[in-house]
């Protein structure tokens, strides 16, 4: 299924879209919340994974404006929970992913997201 | 001893589109129990499996690292999307799914970034045809025809994989006699990596390999 953790490592794959293929845009998206373990550790190691700002702006699309705008340096047991959350609790179970450069539309269904390609589309 | 995942949920029904874990999806189990400590200090935060079928295999990982680590798969059957999400759910973890041929909606981002990649090919030599249809169609057949030599799917995967995988990262890849593994040594150690056999053994006609390829420690890139 599609949490913004996974949400954040998507980028559209079309042929020829290489450059502002990244974040897809979230539309008419159905979540459902799924409480998961807290495990501080796993959320500050995976911090350099994840881009801040695609991060920010999918959570507030979603409703969720927990997380600052700008990435502070120093991550408090706060804002760990608060990412937490955001990462792993946020299910997407319905919807849609737009690439911002080629408009190709990814949509999800059942929690899935349909990432595949009709061959003329593969790079 | 690690137990097998609970696969009670799915049904006959299920196995007429998703492949059912045979011996090749439990020599790759038993390669990661064999593993398992090394893996678990390893402190992998990112699992990638490819073609999970079933779910067997993430949900097997998930059950050893526990939620340490995000546990991502694509395959390009959608019955298989929804069987390895419920297998994680039924044996208390998630693996996060993506319907996808291979990692290329994930490339892009995941450069570097992969610390465990698991593939159960489709290994069987067929011909090219067959191996195409079974991946562009997403059908049954494509967990197990694997075209020339039975790496035509395998390659593809084999060629990012120095790309995907982190400085520590490490790649299960279930291989058989006829993919002819001193190649895939020699094309891996090529672009630096190296190979090693973790486990084999014979299971009726097959004989069956778990390679475990990581970057070699020199390379830096």
């Amino acid at each position: 299924m599609v949490r913004l953790i996974t949400h954040n490592l998507l980028a559209c794959h079309a042929k020829g879209c290489t450059s502002n293929n990244f974040p897809l845009q979230l539309k008419d998206v159905q979540i459902a919340l799924r409480e998961a373990d807290f495990n501080p550790d796993f959320v500050r190691g995976f911090m350099p994974k994840i881009e801040w700002n695609a991060l920010v702006n999918a959570a507030r699309q979603l409703g969720d404006s927990s997380l600052p705008a700008e990435q502070p340096e120093m991550i408090d047991d706060d804002l760990l929970k608060a990412l937490h959350h955001v990462l792993l609790e946020i299910h997407i179970e319905e919807g849609q992913m737009t690439c911002p450069n080629c408009n190709h539309v990814y949509p999800i269904s059942n929690g899935i997201p349909n990432m595949l390609l009709a061959e003329h589309e593969i790079a | 001893m690690i137990p097998t995942p609970d696969l009670s949920h799915l049904t006959r029904k299920d196995y007429d589109l998703v492949y059912e874990p045979a011996e090749d999806t439990f020599i790759l189990l038993d390669a990661l129990e064999q593993d398992a400590e090394e893996l678990k200090r390893l402190r992998p935060s990112l699992c990638l499996e490819v073609g999970p079928g079933s779910g067997c295999v993430s949900a097997f990982l998930a059950s050893i690292l526990g939620d340490s680590s995000l546990y991502l798969a694509t395959d390009i059957n959608p019955h298989a999307c929804r069987c390895t999400i419920a297998t994680a759910r039924k044996n208390k973890s998630e693996v996060d799914t993506i319907h996808t041929s291979l990692t290329r909606p994930l490339s892009s981002r995941l450069r570097n970034s992969v610390d465990l990649l698991i593939f159960n090919p489709p290994y069987v030599p067929t011909e090219s045809t067959e191996s195409q249809e079974g991946q562009k169609h997403g059908q049954i057949s494509g967990s197990w025809a694997g075209g020339f030599d039975g790496m035509e799917v395998t390659n593809t995967l084999l060629d990012e994989s120095k790309t995907l995988l982190s400085a520590n990262g490490r790649f299960y890849l279930v291989a058989i006699k006829q993919n002819n593994i001193p190649d895939i040594s020699q094309k891996l150690s090529e672009c630096g990596m190296t190979t090693e056999t973790v486990l084999q053994r014979r299971a009726g006609r097959e004989h069956l390999f778990v390679l475990r390829i990581s970057r070699n420690s020199t390379d830096h890139e």
